[in-house]
């Protein structure tokens, strides 16, 4: 066992684990966060996607080890009061059915538009490929991508920092 | 029903301790006596009477919780079930709580408060809105005594009974502890449809904003104090004996702290398995990493799909049992100057839902057991954990969490009694995960069906005899003892005989074949095969008798029928009159079943590398009446992403005596590149027949789909699944 400092969504955590055991079971189990989820084991369906410095990893087959030192968020931390524009396009388009691949499909997306943000559907496919969903939500997934995209374009390109009146 | 007469107010008490609730809350019983006299109940085992559905809470600060009794797995019922009762009560369902039920008998008997068969809202249609009539007149009723004022001078409207003439107003939170002394009418006068402010559009549903924030609980998120974790080893060689464990290695592991035998029950099947429990799952993983175990395969360790399907050709030979005989097959066949035969066959499957199956279950020392779960139903998970557990259902509590899918696997409560027996063998609350190659590897699964399809046609082009006979292991043979092999299994010659076509010859017939591997329901169980064979060779017999498919399928639609408004429907969405450019072609299929009717027009075109690429499907849906058409819509767009993956990604195939596929890396499912644009056409003219939304849309893809390929290319498609790269 050791002892390692995780940043998870701004907020320090002391996890006192096995190196080995992924970020993915140190952030449910240990810390308590349960909207990332588990799928596979093996990084092939990205239900367990969390952003590591702001990059999608697949938290099921990343060691607490490596994320220790570094940014974590997770689908908790992504909006304080839900309104990232992914979520916001999400409820727009009703894309959950089940629910549970969607933690994961929306840090995708996120990802995705912090890096592309005008994605053609070219790039959605090939950035949101890893997420699987069983219930079939991928059309909605896809129109959600592009609303969201639209609405970040019409936004600040950074939230200007309000000083006191 | 069992139910002991209680007092109604004994009765509400407990409710409300089960709920969770205090102060002052008033539990609105609604009666729902005359539920079987309802048309649309010919799919839920609904009770024959309810003394006291509590279904509606209203808290004197006029707090409203309405409770769900049907599972949310994906298909919207946490949405279009509360719905049904707010449209009478008429409130908004934003301002409402939902609390999802969890099996108790005072909601009803069995499978009321399941989720299959796509049984949903058409067996709640009518019961659930005459609780939320009836609550609506006893509020008016409790308002009209107050006010001494008619009845009929008084009216309900967002959560407010209003006397219009006097302009006074009292809401449903003041009235509810009057009202809920009132008797509960016994015919409540239900909405004119023309008057809903819900049921019929397209409204948001509750959970997502749950699921869009990582809030949503489901049952793998379930966790109480001191509890421990668990991982299984079960032998993937299904039947296998445990002859013994050496767990040494695995107890030195940090944070394992136990190895346990435990036995898992399927239906009629006891696998026996070895539990690691441990502080945390990634411990309890290793430790079973660690596990030296042995087994007695009890020779299942030779069996293999390859050895098996060729026996299922054997057995085609065989005559099997009938289902169903119209007119004289035989003799038309033979008597027909245009003759085809051909044989389908189609692969078992997984069902593979996204949250693997686990259970968190607590065994307390008053030999009562609580458990938090994804199911497909909570009175399911309660009467098998009794079972198995051999203690009264009374004794059984079930939280019934959000369900990361269910396709069917969840109504095998498996995983529930198993997580159970173990927590009774440890002392201690325990979660148990299954791992991704568990949950694959180890049923039950969907049969492969094989289809003998035999048919004839006149001089003139029309189909005179068909015959279609299904080979294939059964699920109930598999779960019960009880089977009975010379009787016609319904469940395995599934629609075959449903289908609306004029064709005055049908026969069909089941050969069973024995198979020692549990199988179970999975989305639209058998129609998911059967409609495969038996809508493609429709498909053969069209261009035999050198006709337009759609036009040979409607000149066979001669009565009126749902049916024939379907195809005719399709047939004008899809454009399918207008000619398609070389290199495309466009397919059809419907299905007519117990879970409802669906037919679909799929487009395809050829590649430049040689293969297929799947460019739209158009899907109409005959409903009757809907409660949420944005639902349905989602609910037919997934029916085609499963359909798609089950006809074009790998299927589960044994050999060695275990399922080759165990992850997503060989067991691959559909993804977001692969997903074609689906157009969904909802037939609802109103009307007392409802049909079921989740499972319809699945039955027509595969054959509408090989079918367009054989329109593309020339070449018939006639075992499942097939690579669309080489066609």
């Amino acid at each position: 066992m050791a002892s390692f400092k995780l940043t998870i969504n701004n907020q320090p955590h002391t996890v006192d684990v096995e190196p080995t055991m992924p970020l993915l079971w140190a952030i449910r189990d240990v810390v308590g966060l349960t909207g990332t989820k588990f799928g596979c084991g093996i990084a092939q369906c990205g239900a367990c996607t969390v952003h590591l410095d702001g990059n999608p990893i697949r938290s099921c087959s990343y060691p607490v080890s490596a994320a220790a030192g570094h940014k974590i968020t997770t689908i908790e931390g992504i909006s304080k009061n839900a309104d990232h524009p992914v979520q916001k396009a999400w409820v727009e388009h009703q894309v959950p059915q089940c629910g549970y691949c969607q933690s994961g499909q929306i840090m995708s997306a996120v990802a995705l538009l912090k890096q592309t943000p005008k994605p053609t559907d070219a790039d959605i496919d090939t950035a949101m490929q890893g997420n699987i969903c069983r219930c079939g939500t991928y059309n909605r997934v896809r129109a959600a991508i592009h609303t969201a995209s639209g609405e970040m374009a019409s936004l600040p390109k950074s939230t200007p920092k309000v000083g006191k009146r | 029903m069992s139910q002991k007469p209680t007092q109604p107010n004994a009765s509400r008490r407990d409710f409300l301790k089960a709920a969770g609730l205090t102060g002052a809350v008033f539990a609105l019983g609604c009666t729902t006596n005359d539920v079987h006299a309802s048309p649309v109940l010919n799919l839920s085992a609904l009770p024959e009477s309810v003394e006291l559905t509590p279904y509606i809470l209203i808290e004197k600060s006029g707090k409203i919780t309405i409770m769900n009794p049907r599972p949310e797995i994906g298909q919207g019922t946490f949405q279009s079930i509360p719905a049904l009762i707010a449209e009478e009560l008429n409130i908004s369902l934003d301002k409402v709580t939902i609390r999802q039920t969890g099996g108790e008998t005072k909601f009803g008997d069995m499978w009321s408060q399941a989720v299959g068969g796509s049984g949903s809202v058409r067996g709640g249609y009518l019961p659930m809105r005459k609780v939320g009539a009836s609550a609506r007149e006893m509020l008016i009723k409790a308002a009209s005594d107050q006010w001494n004022v008619p009845v009929a001078e008084c009216t309900a409207e967002n959560a407010t009974v209003i006397h219009k003439p006097s302009g006074k107003k009292l809401s449903y939170g003041e009235l509810a502890g009057t009202a809920a002394k009132l008797p509960v009418p016994k015919e409540p006068k239900l909405k004119d449809p023309a008057q809903f402010t819900i049921l019929g559009k397209p409204m948001p549903r509750p959970d997502v904003p749950l699921k869009v924030t990582g809030q949503a609980m489901f049952g793998i998120d379930s966790r109480v104090p001191n509890m421990v974790y668990a991982s299984i080893e079960r032998s993937p060689i299904l039947g296998s004996k445990l002859s013994g464990f050496d767990a040494a290695q695995a107890l030195k592991i940090k944070g394992v702290k136990q190895a346990v035998k435990v036995e898992r029950v399927v239906g009629k099947n006891r696998y026996e398995g070895v539990a690691i429990i441990a502080d945390n799952y990634w411990a309890a993983l290793q430790g079973r990493k660690a596990l030296k175990v042995t087994w007695d395969h009890q020779g299942h360790d030779t069996f293999n799909t390859a050895n098996f399907e060729k026996q299922l050709r054997d057995l085609a030979k065989s005559e099997g049992v009938i289902g169903h005989n119209t007119g004289d097959f035989d003799k038309s066949f033979a008597e027909s100057p245009n003759q085809l035969e051909a044989f389908y066959e189609t692969p078992m499957l997984s069902h593979s839902t996204m949250e693997p199956m686990n259970a968190l279950a607590h065994y307390q020392t008053d030999g009562k057991v609580t458990l938090w779960l994804s199911t497909q139903g909570g009175d399911l998970a309660r009467q098998e954990v009794a079972k198995v557990l051999a203690i009264p259902v009374d004794d059984v509590t079930v939280h019934v969490q959000f369900n990361g899918g269910g396709f069917g696997r969840r109504i095998t409560q498996d995983f529930a009694s198993e997580a159970a027996t173990l927590s009774k063998t440890i002392g201690k609350p325990v979660k148990v995960i299954w791992t991704r190659e568990d949950d694959t590897q180890l049923g039950p699964f969907r049969p492969m069906t094989f289809s003998a399809m035999r048919g004839a046609l006149s001089a003139d082009g029309k189909a005179v005899a068909l015959q279609h006979k299904v080979i294939a292991p059964s699920i109930d043979a598999t779960m019960n003892e009880t089977y009975d092999k010379t009787k016609p299994d319904g469940t395995m010659l599934e629609g075959t005989n449903e289908q609306k076509y004029d064709i005055p010859n049908l026969n069909t017939r089941y050969v069973h074949a024995d198979i020692h591997i549990p199988l179970t329901y999975w989305r639209s169980v058998t129609s998911s095969t059967l409609a495969f064979a038996h809508e493609c060779f429709l498909d053969e017999m069209a261009h035999k008798a050198g006709q337009d498919p759609m036009a040979f399928r409607l000149a066979m639609l001669t009565n009126g029928s749902d049916t024939k408004r379907v195809l005719e429907k399709l047939k004008e969405v899809s454009g399918w009159d207008k000619p398609l450019p070389a290199g495309k072609g466009r397919g059809v299929a419907q299905w007519d079943f117990f879970a409802g009717l669906a037919g679909q027009v799929v487009e395809v075109s050829k590649t430049k590398d040689g293969g297929i690429s799947v460019d739209k499907v158009y899907c109409v849906i005959d409903l009757g009446t809907v409660v949420n058409p944005d639902t349905v819509k989602a609910q037919v767009e997934g029916s085609v992403a499963m359909a798609l993956t089950a006809a074009l990604k790998d299927g589960i195939t044994f050999e060695n005596g275990q399922a080759v596929q165990a992850n997503f890396d060989k067991n691959r499912m559909l993804r977001i590149n692969e997903m074609p644009e689906v157009e969904v056409h909802i037939l609802a003219e109103g009307g007392p027949t409802i049909k079921g939304v989740g499972e319809p849309g699945l039955p027509p893809l595969a054959p509408a789909l090989a079918n367009a390929v054989f329109a593309a290319t020339g070449k018939r498609i006639r075992r499942l699944p097939f690579d669309l790269e080489k066609v």
